[in-house]
């Protein structure tokens, strides 16, 4: 007869092979060397709280949680320098404008979605792996993972205020490191088309 | 366009919008945001252009996991030991 422990091993079992795909995308964001390490970090912290975890359906999140966790521990422990980026670098920009005044696409009708369509998979991580990480995970975790900001806050036991500041500057810079990025890597030749 | 009769500046809409579109500014801040589009054609594009930027953000979220690396993290599972 099946135990109770081994149901719920296979259950954790289940549900963390479910995930993998997803945390390994959210791990490969915010972090640009050993996703897979952060990962494996994640799922050992996962087994042995699974008990806790008092509802199967909200498996995913609490996984997704426990990743930013892992990540934020992980940074501490580096004691990795952040970068301070001055407002006044980038508060001036918008990639809107640049496009319309450089109109890199000349025979192009939706130029902005064009430029945007130039972007692969691998373009848009090289991008976001250029923003310092203080503006880069709350960036990802609100538009790409869909985190509330409070949740962001709680995540990364930041005050709400410095969150709201991070991405408020992180979304700066990322249309900064865009429009950069595709003029260093090419994306702007032949109707951004690669 | 220009500060005018209590409305904002460009910079300060355009500064604002995606605040105004994750709907986390104070309502006062919302309304003048919003008051500020009503009259303003070129942050009207802007605020479309962040609208697809966000569109743009969350379509690259997901991704192919290599086949070893799902092979090697789901192997890590079945081995994880009580």
């Amino acid at each position: 007869m099946e135990t109770r422990a081994a149901r719920s091993r296979e259950a954790f079992e289940a549900m963390a092979t479910e995930a993998i795909p997803g945390l390994y995308a959210l791990a490969r964001r915010l972090t640009d060397r050993g996703a897979e390490d952060l990962v494996q970090d994640c799922l050992l912290r996962a087994y042995r709280a699974y008990a806790t975890l008092e509802e199967e359906a909200a498996g995913p999140a609490w996984l997704r949680r426990i990743l930013v966790n892992a990540f934020r521990d992980r940074l501490r422990k580096e004691a990795r320098s952040v970068d301070e980026v001055a407002v006044e670098d980038v508060e001036g920009f918008s990639l809107y404008r640049t496009l319309a005044e450089e109109d890199p696409f000349p025979y192009s009708e939706t130029l902005h979605l064009d430029f945007l369509h130039a972007f692969g998979r691998e373009d848009v991580r090289a991008v976001l792996l250029r923003l310092p990480v203080r503006y880069r995970a709350p960036l990802v975790l609100r538009y790409m993972e869909g985190f509330s900001t409070k949740e962001i806050a709680r995540l990364l036991d930041e005050p709400i205020g410095t969150v709201l500041a991070q991405l408020h500057r992180g979304r700066k810079l990322f249309e900064r490191e865009l429009w950069d990025y595709a003029n260093e890597a090419g994306l702007l030749v032949k109707g951004g088309a690669r | 366009m220009t500060e005018d009769a209590g409305l904002i500046p460009c910079s300060e809409a355009v500064r604002q919008l995606w605040e105004y579109l994750d709907r986390a500014l104070s309502p006062e801040d919302q309304a003048r945001v919003e008051q500020h589009l009503a009259f303003c054609r070129r942050c009207c594009g802007e605020l479309e252009f962040a609208r697809e930027l966000q569109a743009f953000l969350a379509t690259h979220a997901a991704e192919e996991i290599p086949e070893p690396v799902r092979d090697s993290l789901q192997r890590f599972v079945r081995e994880l030991e009580g």
